[in-house]
Formats: structure tokens, sequence, C-alpha cells
């Protein structure tokens, strides 16, 4: 029962509290370069739930059991990023394989994902913050997932309405939503000290 | 980035501070930009980290250009770069261990700074060694202005100081400045950054 409590504690901290995107400044680029649309936005976040999920999981194994009980903890980060560079690879070819709309739907994006920080950076804050089992490892990181979901579905269903504003010449485009973003993580301010 | 051979030099170096400007032109390297601007000197120990990858990158990817198979470039290019930034921790945990503490994951998350890649990918892969490096110090230079003057706005009002030193005195200490906190907070990095890309844009008219 306790380490139930402790997942599921971990999982709504990690959506809400420490989101990656309002609270870590991780996953910025695409939160900012593909919130237009919101059925973009969803896509998005789906490849990137799975990619981050898998490879927290995988770093998580790598890292425990392989680099730390062999000292080997300078390759750390060669390791990681080859990691989510194949396991983005494996996600790109199973999608052209078996799922070919969607693949044509979002095929610019899926490459991107390597280069997304909030997936290198749950990877390195699973160290961080020294998770011990494999279960709480793949919790937070399917957590991670869905917290920049929300959040880049959130900004994409702002930016829609937002076309529809009378925004100053020299704010358009990237400066509003950057304001706006400001705002939406104030409100999220208000979820913090809920859970450390 | 023009591919022709008579680009000039310090166009490509200019370039890289102003016109190509990684942060307020370009919108690359965001997430470092937000989050290690709270302090100047965390801004310019990250600037300086990130002109060191820079350099090292697009000198070894510029050497490396004629034998690169097109589908293999980009897990080449985060393999040199990650090398590099394993190196830039490394150095930063034994040199300054008080600012590596600060900084966290952000040292090790230059590798997916797209700023890099961006250079790596527009310039390195296609010039000279000698093109490469000065586009590298002239983004590396640009990406280190931004983030201190980003940064240099944000201490001043969440703390009154710069660098340590006391600009505005605090209520604290007996002054007339009572500081902002929410600019230390995420939400001043994003409205601050907002704010001065939208000056940015109005200078930029100005001179159009």
């Amino acid at each position: 029962m306790d380490t139930f409590q402790t997942l599921v504690l971990g999982f709504i901290s990690v959506v809400v509290v420490n989101n990656l995107v309002f609270t870590k400044f991780l996953g910025i680029c695409p939160y900012l370069g593909v919130s237009g649309r919101i059925d973009m936005a969803f896509g998005m976040g789906c490849a990137v739930t799975f990619v981050i999920t898998l490879s927290g999981t995988l770093t998580w194994l790598i890292d425990n059991l392989i680099l730390m009980s062999y000292g080997l903890e300078v390759l750390r980060l060669v390791c990681f990023i080859l990691v989510i560079a194949g396991a983005v690879q494996l996600v790109e070819m199973y999608v052209r394989k078996f799922f070919p709309p969607l693949y044509d739907s979002f095929g610019v994006f899926l490459p991107l994902i390597t280069t997304n920080c909030a997936i290198m950076g749950l990877c390195l804050f699973l160290n961080l913050w020294e998770i011990e089992t494999l279960v709480e490892a793949v919790v937070l990181s399917f957590g991670g997932g869905i917290g920049f979901t929300m959040a880049i579905c959130i900004m994409a269903g702002i930016r829609e309405s937002l076309l529809l504003a009378d925004v100053p010449e020299a704010l358009q485009g990237a400066p509003i939503t950057l304001i706006t973003a400001g705002i939406l993580t104030m409100a999220f301010m208000g979820f913090a000290g809920m859970i450390r | 980035m023009a591919s022709d051979k008579k680009i000039s030099l310090g166009n490509t170096f200019f370039a890289g501070i102003w016109k190509e400007n990684p942060v307020f032109a370009l919108l690359l390297g965001m997430c470092p930009t937000l989050a290690v601007t709270t302090t100047v000197g965390a801004a310019l120990t990250m600037g300086a980290s990130v002109i060191f990858v820079l350099i090292c990158s697009n000198i070894v990817i510029s050497m490396m250009r004629n034998l690169l198979k097109p589908h293999l470039r980009i897990l080449m290019f985060t393999l040199t770069i990650s090398t590099f930034v394993t190196i830039a921790d490394l150095s930063l945990k034994a040199f300054l261990p008080d600012m590596s503490a600060k900084l966290g994951p952000f040292i090790p998350l230059i590798i997916v700074n797209c700023l890099i890649i961006c250079r790596a990918e527009a310039c390195a892969s296609k010039n000279g060694i000698i093109v490469s490096i000065t586009d590298a110090i002239g983004s590396g230079l640009g990406f280190t202005l931004a983030l201190s003057i980003l940064a240099a706005i944000r201490e001043l009002l969440s703390t009154g100081q710069i660098l340590g030193f006391t600009i505005l005195a605090n209520t604290e200490t007996g002054g007339w400045y009572t500081p902002w906190a929410a600019m230390a907070m995420p939400v001043g990095a994003f409205v601050t950054l907002g704010l001065l890309l939208g000056v940015v844009n109005l200078i930029n008219k100005k001179k159009a």
C-alpha cells in the first residue's frame, strides 16, 4: 500500500507540481513551435509520451545495472543520447510501417523529438532524484510525458483563440506566446507546495 | 547561412551576434535561456560552456564533413557534441563545484540544445574550419550576450544586485527597493523574454 501511495503521489507531482514545461523549462522548443494547432499539439504530445516512457525506463536500467556497477558514469551522457536517438528511430519505423496516415500527419516532428530536452532532462532527473525501483522510474517517465502533453495542449488551445485577438504589432508571434506561457506558469504555481 | 565561398569572416561573425542572434532572432536554445538566467554569474558560466562546446564540435564536424553519410549525420553530430559536453560538465564539477550544482542538469542538456545542432548542420557541415570557428564564436557570443541581458534584468529586479554589487538598495538592508520575487521564478523568465523579443522587433523595424 505504501509503495502504491508513493507511486500515485509521484505521478501527480510530476504531472502538475513539477511539470517539466512550467517549472523545469524543459521542452520549450516544441512547446513554442508545435503549439499552433491543437490536433498537432496532441499528436506531438503522444509521440513524446511514448518516447519518454521508453527511454526513461531504458536509461534507468542502463544507468543502474551497467554504468553504476562498473563505475562508467563518465559515459552517461553519450549512452543516454544514443538510447534516445534509438528509441525515436524505433518509433519512427514502427509508425511508418503500421500507421501510415499518422506518420504522414506528424512525420516531420518525429526526428525532432531526439532534440527535445524534456526527454533528456527527465532521464537526467531520474538519476538526480535517486529513483530506486524500476516501477517508480516507469511511472515518473510516463507522468512526465502526460504533463508535457497537457501543457502543450493547453497552450495550443489558448493560441487558437489568440489568433482572433488584437495584439500590438511588435509583440505578434513568439513574444506574445512567451508572455502567455508566463501567465500560465503563474497559474501552475498555485499547485506548488501541494506535494513536495 | 549562405554556403558560397566568398562570404566574409566579418559578416559570419557579426551575423551571429545580432542579425541571426540565436535567441532573439532564431529562437534557438530557449530552455537554458529561460532556466539559467536567474543570476548573471550562472548565465555567463552557461554561455562560456556553450561557446566551448560549439567551437570544438564545429571544428570536428567541419573536419569530417566530407565523410558524413546523410542519414547518419544527426547521430554523428549528437555523439560529437555529447563528448565535448561531458568534458565541459566534468571540468565544471572539478573547478566550479558550486556553480555546477546550481546549474544542475542544464550543462548536460547542452547536448540537446538546438543551437549547437543548428550551427553544425547549417555551417560546419558545409564550410571549412576557419569559417566554422568564426561562426561558432559569433553565435556563441550572441547567445551569451542574450543570456546576460536577460539575466541582468532578472537579477536586478529580483534582488537589487548584479554579480553581488548592490545597485538598488533593497528594503532588507534599510534601502527603498522592494525585491520583486516573481522575477526569480519561471514567470519572470517567460514574461521578460517575451517583452525583450518585442523590443528587438521594434528596433529592427526602426532600422528597416
